[in-house]
């Protein structure tokens, strides 16, 4: 069984996102999964991450700023899986910066570092030959995103080729900003589960442990990013307390959503 | 048999079906992006196959732009450098200044077809701003303009301009407070707004089908500098020369001549304070990556970040280039050549004093290169140089560069 297979196996996940070199990235992964995150995002940071707001602009623009490189995050990867063998992890980033060496390259990293998948923010399914290919072959998974401007016509393309998990952005826009209506997401959680066998994650906008709760009721798993880059960003190197503590109320509210569910 | 080795029988059936031009082009956008731009797509050809759309564009440029734009020959500058004919395809005499109208048109209608009711667009110098506020403004539609917060401050009077067109002019404070940022910007707008905006990009680049329909907008600048140099001389030119910052200007005046094989091309890139310093040369100094939608040549490190461009022509000012030239650059149908701030700005004087025509810093690069290239050439030679844009907006900038105080 896979480390996603396992993970979205025990019902609603806590999926978090933090950007690689913002903060004490080690300090941070290991208090996300302290405070009970199912599976873990590691943002690459890039210079011009055009889908995102403000909070993960910024934490980008501070990872690049203390000169991190691409080196630097495999390595903050491979560590972190030497700490824990059984947690998921994602490389999520934009192209460029894991295409320049060549996919394959990217794709070898990926495994030899123990990323189990990668979410790539501007390659749609109509470009698929960038980077897919080179995943499948090395035996990552490529998690693909799904939004609310994605019509039935174009879902099976968003699916073919799709492993790991789906990940569905709740709102047309851009990171950390409003969050999606609660029917809305119900709407669109049937029919993507209509149509796929891959669990289904939902982010964007999700802050509190609240709308963690009422998301896990529906989704499989529940993605929240911008919340914790915010608190990376106030507390910079001494984060990592804060982040579990918050991680954890975000744990609780999702993994106990399961069992009211049940 | 392969693709690398041989070339097309054509250098004008690009792009291919999913937009791609050999390696570049292509279309990298978010998810929540993709069905709009395949929506623009269908629209698009849909306006192609209506003889309606394309009366009603040829209406505006004619009767609101001014077109068909002069094709001047440079008579003083061409006895000063004593060698080929030059002869200036006169973009800078269009309504609001430079090339940039011929494409808002078009989009605007594009616009208006797809039953979008507010415009956006990203600018750098201000020029595309200004001619987008321009459209808006005869269209009636509400228009928001996406300008870095650095050029904002050192492009004033455009940013004037386009707020008494009636835009809302937004200060990009992210990034390096420049062009590309205002294109981030821009399509972080877009992405949240898809429903009811029309984004209207100012050069070939971004996602297809942008590179292809700013390209088939401007090609009006070639279809009439053709017809106007056959009727002048009698015959096709042994060259053309356009500046290239993103390349739409370029491309517009190239595309039409790309299969005449005696035509020599050649695009001028900015090299700003020379390819060993900051310059914004994206194919003399960058390789092949993925930003704001396309695949093309781009200023970036090792690890694939983008580095920030630096031209004295704030519409040069741009790490990337539009995928269609990257392509021509591979094959070899257009050579690019690199021209500095200061051969720019000595450019720039030069003509205003010889002809009595003050161009764009843009322009002044390619007049740069004509300067080096036409001397080398035959009297009998013919070169035509698109002069993009007029330069009035930069005489500020020209002015502090020769420490004049105004």
């Amino acid at each position: 069984m896979t480390r996603f297979a396992s993970a979205f196996s025990k019902g609603p996940v806590l999926v978090t996102f933090i950007t690689g070199g913002d903060g004490d990235t080690a300090a941070n992964l290991d208090a996300l999964v302290a405070g009970g995150a199912d599976v873990i995002e590691l943002g690459m940071p890039f210079t011009d991450p055009m889908a995102d707001g403000p909070a993960i602009q910024a934490a980008n623009l501070r990872s690049l700023a203390k000169g991190t490189t691409t080196a630097d995050l495999f390595a903050i990867a491979a560590d972190f899986r030497s700490r824990h063998p059984d947690t998921p992890l994602v490389l999520m980033g934009y192209a460029n910066p894991m295409t320049i060496r060549g996919a394959e390259w990217f794709a070898a990293e990926c495994a030899k570092a123990g990323f189990d998948g990668v979410i790539c923010v501007d390659i749609p399914s109509e470009e698929d030959a960038e980077l897919g290919p080179a995943l499948r072959a090395a035996g990552v998974d490529l998690i693909r995103l799904a939004t609310p401007t994605t019509d039935a016509a174009r879902l099976p393309d968003v699916l073919s080729g799709a492993s790991g998990f789906l990940y569905y952005v709740s709102v047309a826009g851009i990171t950390g900003q409003q969050q999606a209506a609660q029917a809305s997401i119900e709407d669109a959680v049937a029919r993507l589960k209509a149509a796929t066998d891959l669990p289904v994650a939902v982010g964007f906008g999700v802050r509190t442990p609240e709308q963690a709760a009422a998301i896990a009721r529906v989704a499989d798993g529940v993605v929240v990013g911008s919340a914790l880059i915010d608190i990376i960003a106030e507390h910079g190197d001494a984060a990592a307390p804060h982040v579990e503590a918050f991680t954890r109320t975000l744990a609780d509210a999702i993994h106990g959503a399961k069992e009211i569910a049940a | 048999m392969t693709e690398t080795t041989t070339l097309p029988n054509s250098f004008r059936t690009g792009p291919d079906e999913r937009g791609h031009f050999g390696q570049f082009g292509g279309r990298y956008v978010a998810e929540t992006l993709m069905p709009l731009i395949l929506d623009l797509e269908r629209h698009y050809r849909a306006a192609q196959a209506d003889p309606a759309f394309k009366a009603e564009f040829d209406y505006l440029l004619k009767h609101y732009v001014g077109r068909p734009s002069p094709l001047w020959f440079a008579e003083r500058l061409t006895d000063h450098l004593g060698g080929a004919k030059i002869y200036l395809k006169r973009e800078d005499l269009n309504h609001t200044g430079a090339h940039k109208i011929n494409n808002c048109i078009g989009q605007i209608l594009l616009a208006k077809r797809m039953g979008k009711t507010k415009i956006i667009a990203e600018t750098g110098a201000g020029q595309h701003g200004v001619a987008t506020a321009t459209v808006a403004a005869l269209f009636g539609l509400p228009c928001t303009i996406f300008m870095g917060a650095v050029d904002v401050a050192r492009q004033q009077p455009n940013v004037f301009r386009m707020k008494l067109l009636g835009a809302e002019v937004v200060a990009v404070e992210s990034g390096a407070k420049t062009l590309k940022d205002a294109m981030n910007e821009a399509l972080r707008h877009w992405v949240a707004n898809v429903h009811d905006t029309f984004y209207i990009i100012g050069t070939v680049a971004g996602p297809h089908p942008y590179p292809e329909l700013v390209r088939d907008f401007q090609s009006v600048i070639g279809d009439e500098a053709k017809a106007q140099i056959l009727e002048a001389e009698g015959r096709l030119p042994d060259m053309l020369i356009a500046p290239v910052g993103g390349g739409s200007n370029a491309i517009g005046l190239f595309h039409p001549f790309l299969d005449d094989a005696e035509v020599e091309i050649v695009g001028v890139e900015a090299a700003g304070e020379g390819l060993d310093g900051k310059h914004a040369a994206s194919l003399a100094g960058g390789r092949p990556g993925i930003l704001h939608g396309n695949k093309t040549y781009l200023l970036q490190d090792e690890d694939g970040q983008i580095t920030e461009a630096h031209s004295i022509s704030a519409g040069l000012d741009y790490p990337g280039i539009g995928p269609e030239h990257s392509w021509l650059h591979d094959i070899g149908r257009v050579r690019y050549e690199p021209v500095t701030d200061a051969e720019a700005l000595a450019s720039f004087q030069k003509l205003t004093k010889l002809e009595g025509i003050i161009p764009a810093l843009e322009s002044a690069h390619a007049i740069a290169a004509a300067e080096r290239i036409a001397p080398t050439l035959g009297k009998d030679k013919i070169i035509i140089v698109n002069c993009s844009g007029r330069g009035d907006k930069d005489i500020f900038t020209v002015a502090e560069a020769l420490g004049v105080a105004l």
